[in-house]
C-alpha cells in the first residue's frame, strides 16, 4: 500500500475520533472539573468532602453494591452451568433465546412497571403461592429490596446467559472429546478444560453485568423505597443535578461512580488474568 | 452420542425447570400489564371482570401518543444512520490496516461500553443544557449515540474481516477511487454486517432509557421515558392507565424485535465477547 493510500485509510478513522473526543472524553473531563471545582469555578474538593460527610448519600455505596454484587454473582453463576448445558443446542434453543431476549429488549423500565402488578399482594404470583399454600398471607415482592433484585437479575441473566453461549459454543469441541479420551470424567472435563477456557467470558460479563447492574436506577425507584433503604448512586447522582441543581456535587458523585467501577473491573480482570493464562487455545469449533 | 446420555441426567431436569420458571416469570408480566391495560377494578381473582379501552382513551387524552411515537423513531433511526456514517469508515480501518496505536485506539472506541451512563452521561447532559441542546430531539440524538457507535464498531468488524481483499485491490488497480471502492464493492459485500448493526441498533436505541432520560424532556420525550414518569408518579393517574402506555411501548419494541430476529439470532442482540 502506499504512502497516500495509507494515509487515506487512516482518515476514515477521523469522524469515529471526533466522536469518541467530542461525546465521551470531553463530557468525562468536563464531569472531573466540575466535581473538583465550586460553583464560583475555584478549585476544591468540597464536592467529594461533602459526600462522604454526608451519611444519606454515602450509604448509597453500600446500597447499590448490596443489590449489584450479590445479584450480578447470581446471574453468572447461573449463566455458566447453563450455557454449558446448550453448548451443543438443545431442542427449542431458540424459542429459549426469545423469551431469553425479551426483558432485555424491553428495558428496565417496562420489566418493573409490569412487576408491580404481577407480583403486587393481589397479582398472579401471590395468588399461586397462596394457593399451593406456601404462604398464608401475600409475599411481599414490590417496594423492597426483593424487588429490586428480582427486576435487575431478570434484566441481567439474559445478558450473561447469551453473552457466555456465543461464548463457549465457540469452544473447540475436539478438547473436550480429547479430554474424555484420556480418561476424564464430565466433571473433571468441565473444571479442568472448559472452566478455564471460558474464564475470559465469564470475566466480562461480570464486569458488563456488574456495570448495568450498579448504574440502573429506574428499577430502584419503581420497585424498592428509594428514599430509604433502595436509594441507590445513580439515583443519588441524579437528584443532585435535577433536583437540587448542584451540577457539582453531581458530577463527583457520578465520578465516585465511576471510580467503584473500574476498581471491580480492575479486580475481575486480575482473577482473569490469574486464572487464564493461554490465549491460544480456543480455537473455533 | 453425547446429547442422548445428557437427556437422562437430573442436571437435564433442572435446565428445563430453570427456562420454565424463567419464562413463566416474563409472560407472567408481560400478560398482566396487558390484561391489566383492558379491564376494570381487577383488584381480585384470576381474570379480570369488565373489560375495557377506557384507559387508551386515557392516555391518549394524557399524552400525544404520536408526538411520542414520532420522537421515538426519529431518534431511533437518526441515531442507526449517523452511527453508521461514523461507525463503518473507522471499523473499514481497523480490520484492514495494522498501525501503531491501534490497540489502545480500539479500547478507546470501546470504553463507552463499560464506563456506566450516568458517569459521562450526567456531564453529557449538563453541556447539552448549556448549549441548548437539551429538550430538543436533537440532544436526544446525540446522547444516545455515545454507547451505539461502540457497539456498531463491535458488530461489523467481524463483517469487513470476512470479505476478502482481492476484490477490492483489482479494482484498485483498475484505477477505482476509493469511494467508488466503497460504493460498488464494500457495502454490498458488507450489507449484512450493516443491517445486523443497524437492527440491533435500531432495537437497542428504542429502549435506551438511562442517557433519553438525562436530557428529555417536554416535546423530545421518547415513549419510554414517557413511561417511566407515568409509572414514578403513579399516584397521578390510574395504574390502568400507566399499563396502557407500557402497552403501546410494548408492541413498538416486540415488532421490531421479531423483525429483527428474521434477519440476526438472539445471541447478537448481546456483543460478542473476545
Amino acid at each position: 500500500m502506499n504512502g497516500r493510500s495509507e494515509s487515506g485509510t487512516m482518515a476514515l478513522l477521523i469522524p469515529a475520533i471526533v466522536f469518541v473526543l467530542l461525546l465521551f472524553l470531553f463530557p468525562f473531563g468536563y464531569g472531573l472539573f466540575m466535581s473538583l471545582t465550586k460553583a464560583d469555578g475555584s478549585f476544591s474538593l468540597a464536592n467529594y468532602i461533602r459526600f462522604f460527610q454526608d451519611a444519606r448519600d454515602v450509604r448509597t455505596i453500600g446500597v447499590t453494591l448490596g443489590i449489584a454484587v450479590p445479584v450480578t454473582l447470581l446471574a453468572v453463576g447461573l449463566a455458566v452451568p447453563l450455557s454449558y448445558h446448550m453448548r451443543r443446542g438443545v431442542p427449542g434453543e431458540r424459542l429459549i433465546t426469545f423469551f431469553l431476549i425479551v426483558p432485555v429488549t424491553l428495558g428496565t423500565v417496562l420489566v418493573s412497571e409490569g412487576m408491580l402488578t404481577f407480583m403486587g399482594p393481589n397479582g398472579w404470583l401471590n395468588q399461586l403461592i397462596m394457593a399451593l399454600c406456601l404462604s398464608k398471607t401475600p409475599v411481599r415482592f414490590t417496594h423492597n429490596y426483593t424487588g429490586v433484585a428480582i427486576s435487575v437479575g431478570l434484566q441481567g441473566f439474559p445478558y450473561a446467559f447469551l453473552m457466555l453461549l456465543g461464548y463457549v459454543s465457540g469452544i473447540n469441541p475436539d478438547l473436550e472429546k480429547a479430554s474424555q479420551m484420556l480418561g476424564a470424567n464430565k466433571w473433571q472435563t468441565f473444571w479442568k478444560v472448559l472452566f478455564p477456557l471460558m474464564v475470559p467470558g465469564i470475566a466480562i460479563s461480570f464486569c458488563l453485568n456488574f456495570v448495568m447492574a450498579f448504574s440502573v436506577f429506574p428499577s430502584a425507584v419503581l420497585l424498592g423505597q428509594p428514599s430509604g433503604p433502595q436509594r441507590v448512586i445513580a439515583y443519588a447522582a441524579y437528584q443532585w443535578a435535577f433536583e437540587k441543581f448542584n451540577f457539582n456535587a453531581a458530577a463527583a458523585i457520578s465520578m465516585v461512580m465511576a471510580a467503584i467501577e473500574l476498581a471491580v473491573i480492575a479486580l475481575i480482570l486480575a482473577w482473569r488474568s490469574k486464572m487464564y493464562k493461554g490465549a491460544s487455545i480456543v480455537g473455533k469449533g | 452420542m453425547i446429547d442422548v446420555r445428557s437427556k437422562l441426567r437430573p442436571g437435564n431436569a433442572l435446565f428445563v425447570l430453570m427456562i420454565v420458571v424463567y419464562v413463566a416469570i416474563v409472560l407472567g408480566i408481560l400478560l398482566t400489564v396487558v390484561l391489566n391495560s383492558v379491564s376494570k377494578g381487577w383488584y381480585s381473582g384470576l381474570l379480570p371482570k369488565t373489560i375495557t379501552t377506557e384507559w387508551y382513551q386515557y392516555v391518549s387524552q394524557d399524552h400525544d401518543i404520536p408526538q411520542l411515537l414520532y420522537v421515538t423513531f426519529v431518534v431511533a433511526i437518526a441515531d442507526v444512520l449517523v452511527g453508521l456514517l461514523i461507525a463503518f469508515p473507522a471499523s473499514y480501518t481497523l480490520a484492514r490496516t495494522e498501525f501503531r496505536g491501534k490497540g489502545i485506539l480500539l479500547s478507546l472506541f470501546l470504553l463507552p461500553m463499560i464506563v456506566p451512563p450516568m458517569a459521562y452521561g450526567l456531564p453529557l447532559a449538563m453541556l447539552c443544557y448549556k448549549f441548548r441542546l437539551a429538550g430538543k430531539i436533537i440532544g436526544t440524538i446525540i446522547v444516545n449515540l455515545v454507547p451505539i457507535v461502540p457497539f456498531m464498531i463491535l458488530v461489523l468488524m467481524p463483517f469487513i474481516e470476512q470479505v476478502g481483499t482481492n476484490l477490492e485491490s483489482a479494482a484498485k488497480m483498475l484505477g477505482a477511487k476509493r469511494s467508488t471502492i466503497f460504493r460498488k464493492i464494500l457495502i454490498p459485500l458488507t450489507a449484512p454486517g450493516i443491517l445486523t448493526a443497524g437492527i440491533l441498533s435500531l432495537v437497542k436505541s428504542i429502549s435506551m432509557f438511562d442517557l433519553t432520560y438525562l436530557v428529555a424532556g417536554g416535546k423530545s420525550q421518547t415513549i419510554v421515558v414517557a413511561l417511566y414518569s407515568d409509572a414514578y408518579a403513579a399516584g397521578a393517574r390510574p395504574p390502568q392507565s400507566v399499563d396502557a402506555l407500557a402497552v403501546i411501548y410494548f408492541l413498538i419494541s416486540m415488532t421490531c424485535l421479531l423483525v429483527s430476529l428474521r434477519f440476526v439470532s438472539p445471541t447478537q442482540m448481546v456483543f460478542k465477547v473476545k
